[in-house]
């Protein structure tokens, strides 16, 4: 480390003011706050500090995400020799999904930062770790089949104009890495939905064992609710389905860490789950006695096991620049999260995955709900003045 | 606009040539500086709408360009003859003339495209652009200037509908004019269309990154907005 600090320390000088390459200073000044804690005291004024500044926080979210990374490495691959029926150890499963999926988060991260680096150049800002979750987030909202350049054209896409259009980091009134999803959901339909989400790359002396099929529980369960995984594999996370957002007891170990380090709301991660699970209910109360296998059937709980749903509320609505930022605003947020999600998906079977189109809505409506929030707040507080 | 009218006044009078300098700006200025859906934001909905493919792009905005063009000519030549309370009724009656010969002229001379366009050339008529045109300049400009404005903003308003139809048919179908401009090899490689393109809500983010580009572009226009 001492190594590092005094190879830093030699070459800033090239970087500052009148330095040969003062042009990239904030790139360079990315790099050296990625690694040390910036040394930097205010001048002016009083104030705190505090050195768990946006980047702290920033890399608290990839420790969240790593289980479930590690998680969907080995599920890539147990899914592909699951396919071809072949008996094979867990080892060589993570090893599958390891090389299938290390370049998928490489492109995704090289092609973000490549545009946040001009930008920050170009625009004189500092560069923030804001797209070191990002560029984590978005191979984990994807199959494993996705071709490498719609990776790529997604990560610039959500950089530019998810984010620094508006003025960077922290400036977003939307998730990036939804808005990668969506954009590629919606440009590239055939690749992002139907039959894509197992690894089906040929094995000499193998074929695909009979009876396979490659739709997802969520995909199923619109049409017959009988037909999708049991509850405990659902849990675990043995199913098809996008890189990082099959196992809920993976996401759930995040979320833990995530809420104990108060880098994500539980207000939010807590009221998406209510919300799910009280539309569900309510689903289940209209639901046509006549026909058993109707999605509004499905238990309530089981809308918490298929899919991304625990996924986007734990490490997609939490996000704080474009979640509700008042309190009582988090509630009605995540509640709202979680009943439409539930809504598209039962009614909409053309977009499976319904969270992803909730949080997209619910970001754009969180400043409204925060308005109203605090104007109720005022109105509230005003009567006792009078 | 007010300088406009204003200055139309007081040049009263004097006899300029046809092609003064401040008439080339009048013909200039929607085209950049002045751009109906732009920097005004008029003519969106047949932006987003018509936006698919160029041919239908083009032959809506000569429609569109023929409309503005004549109805400003005609309302500012019968400007001192139009009661005001009543002006509105009048500028919908000339309007909705021009572009029932569009509409019919193509219906006799292209069915295809007309039936691709279907409504659109029908919405000309509410095609914001017109009306603000006739408003803001017909009213109180000589029929010459008036002219040359309505030409240009028809301009202005095709010059974004075929850029914006130029990227979406490129990207979303790979052609020009219906020929095929991407090469087979790159599908052979793996490329694919890409299906946002063919849905409105892409020629929104194509206008926003014009606009985008335009104001880096042209400061004069950063402080307005």
């Amino acid at each position: 480390m001492k190594l590092v600090k005094d190879l830093v320390d030699n070459i800033k000088p090239h970087f500052d003011k009148g330095g040969k390459l003062e042009k990239l200073h904030y790139v360079f000044d990315g790099f050296e706050t990625f690694l040390f804690v910036p040394g930097t005291t205010t001048k002016h004024g009083v104030h705190i500090r505090d050195s768990m500044d946006l980047k702290r926080t920033m890399v608290m979210v990839i420790f969240a995400m790593i289980p479930c990374l590690l998680f969907g490495m080995w599920n890539v691959g147990y899914q592909h020799y699951l396919a071809y029926g072949m008996e094979t150890t867990p080892w060589e499963n993570f090893l599958f999904g390891a090389i299938k999926t290390t370049p998928i988060i490489i492109v995704s991260y090289v092609s973000g930062l490549t545009v946040e680096f001009i930008f920050a150049t170009m625009n004189k800002h500092s560069i923030s770790e804001g797209y070191l979750v990002t560029g984590m987030l978005i191979p984990l909202t994807l199959p494993v089949t996705t071709p490498l350049w719609m990776v790529a054209l997604g990560g610039i896409f959500c950089t530019l104009l998810g984010k620094e259009i508006f003025g960077g980091t922290g400036m977003n009134f939307m998730n990036p890495a939804l808005l990668a999803r969506a954009f590629l959901f919606f440009a590239f339909p055939a690749f992002l939905s139907g039959e894509i989400w197992t690894d089906l790359s040929p094995e000499a002396g193998h074929s695909i064992v009979d009876g396979y099929s490659g739709a997802t529980n969520l995909v199923a369960f619109d049409y017959n609710i009988d037909n999708i995984q049991s509850a405990s594999s659902m849990f675990w996370g043995f199913e098809q389905g996008s890189i990082g957002e099959t196992s809920v007891f993976c996401i759930l170990l995040g979320a833990a860490f995530l809420i104990l380090t108060g880098v994500g709301s539980w207000r939010i991660i807590l009221s998406v789950f209510v919300g799910g699970y009280l539309m569900g209910f309510v689903m289940n109360l209209l639901a046509p006695a006549g026909d058993l296998t109707h999605a509004m059937h499905m238990p309530a709980h089981h809308h918490w096991l298929i899919g991304s749903f625990a996924f986007g509320a734990v490490f997609m609505a939490t996000d704080p620049v474009s979640a509700s930022h008042t309190p009582t605003g988090k509630y009605i947020y995540g509640l709202l999260i979680g009943a439409f999600a539930v809504i598209l998906r039962v009614f909409n079977p053309a977009y499976p995955e319904g969270i992803m189109l909730s949080i997209l809505l619910f970001n754009v409506f969180a400043p409204l709900i925060d308005h109203l929030v605090v104007e109720q707040h005022i109105k509230k507080r005003l009567k006792h003045a009078q | 606009m007010a300088e406009v009218i204003e200055q139309g006044v007081k040049m009263k009078g004097l006899k300029e040539p046809l092609f003064s300098k401040k008439n080339i700006q009048i013909l200039r200025d929607p085209l950049d500086d002045n751009n109906p859906i732009t920097v005004q934001v008029l003519g969106i909905c047949s932006a987003l709408a018509v936006t698919v493919q160029m041919k239908p792009a083009l032959i809506l905005s000569l429609g569109v360009i023929f409309v503005t063009s004549f109805s400003n000519l005609i309302i500012s030549l019968m400007r001192k003859a139009i009661p005001t309370r009543v002006r509105i009724i009048v500028q919908l009656v000339v309007v909705a003339m021009l572009v029932t010969i569009v509409d019919l002229v193509l219906k006799g001379y292209m069915f295809d495209v007309s039936k691709k366009l279907s409504v659109f050339v029908g919405l000309i008529i509410t095609n914001c652009i017109i009306m603000g045109r006739l408003e803001a300049f017909a009213l109180g400009n000589k029929p010459w200037k008036s002219f040359l404005d309505g030409l240009g903003s028809g301009a202005g308003y095709g010059l974004i509908l075929l850029v914006v139809a130029a990227f979406r048919e490129i990207f979303g179908s790979g052609t020009i004019f219906g020929m095929q401009v991407v090469p087979q090899i790159f599908y052979d490689w793996g490329y694919t269309n890409n299906g946002l393109m063919m849905l409105p809500p892409s020629a929104l983010f194509l206008i926003g990154g014009y606009i985008w580009w335009q104001r880096s572009r042209n400061t004069k226009l950063v402080d307005i907005s």
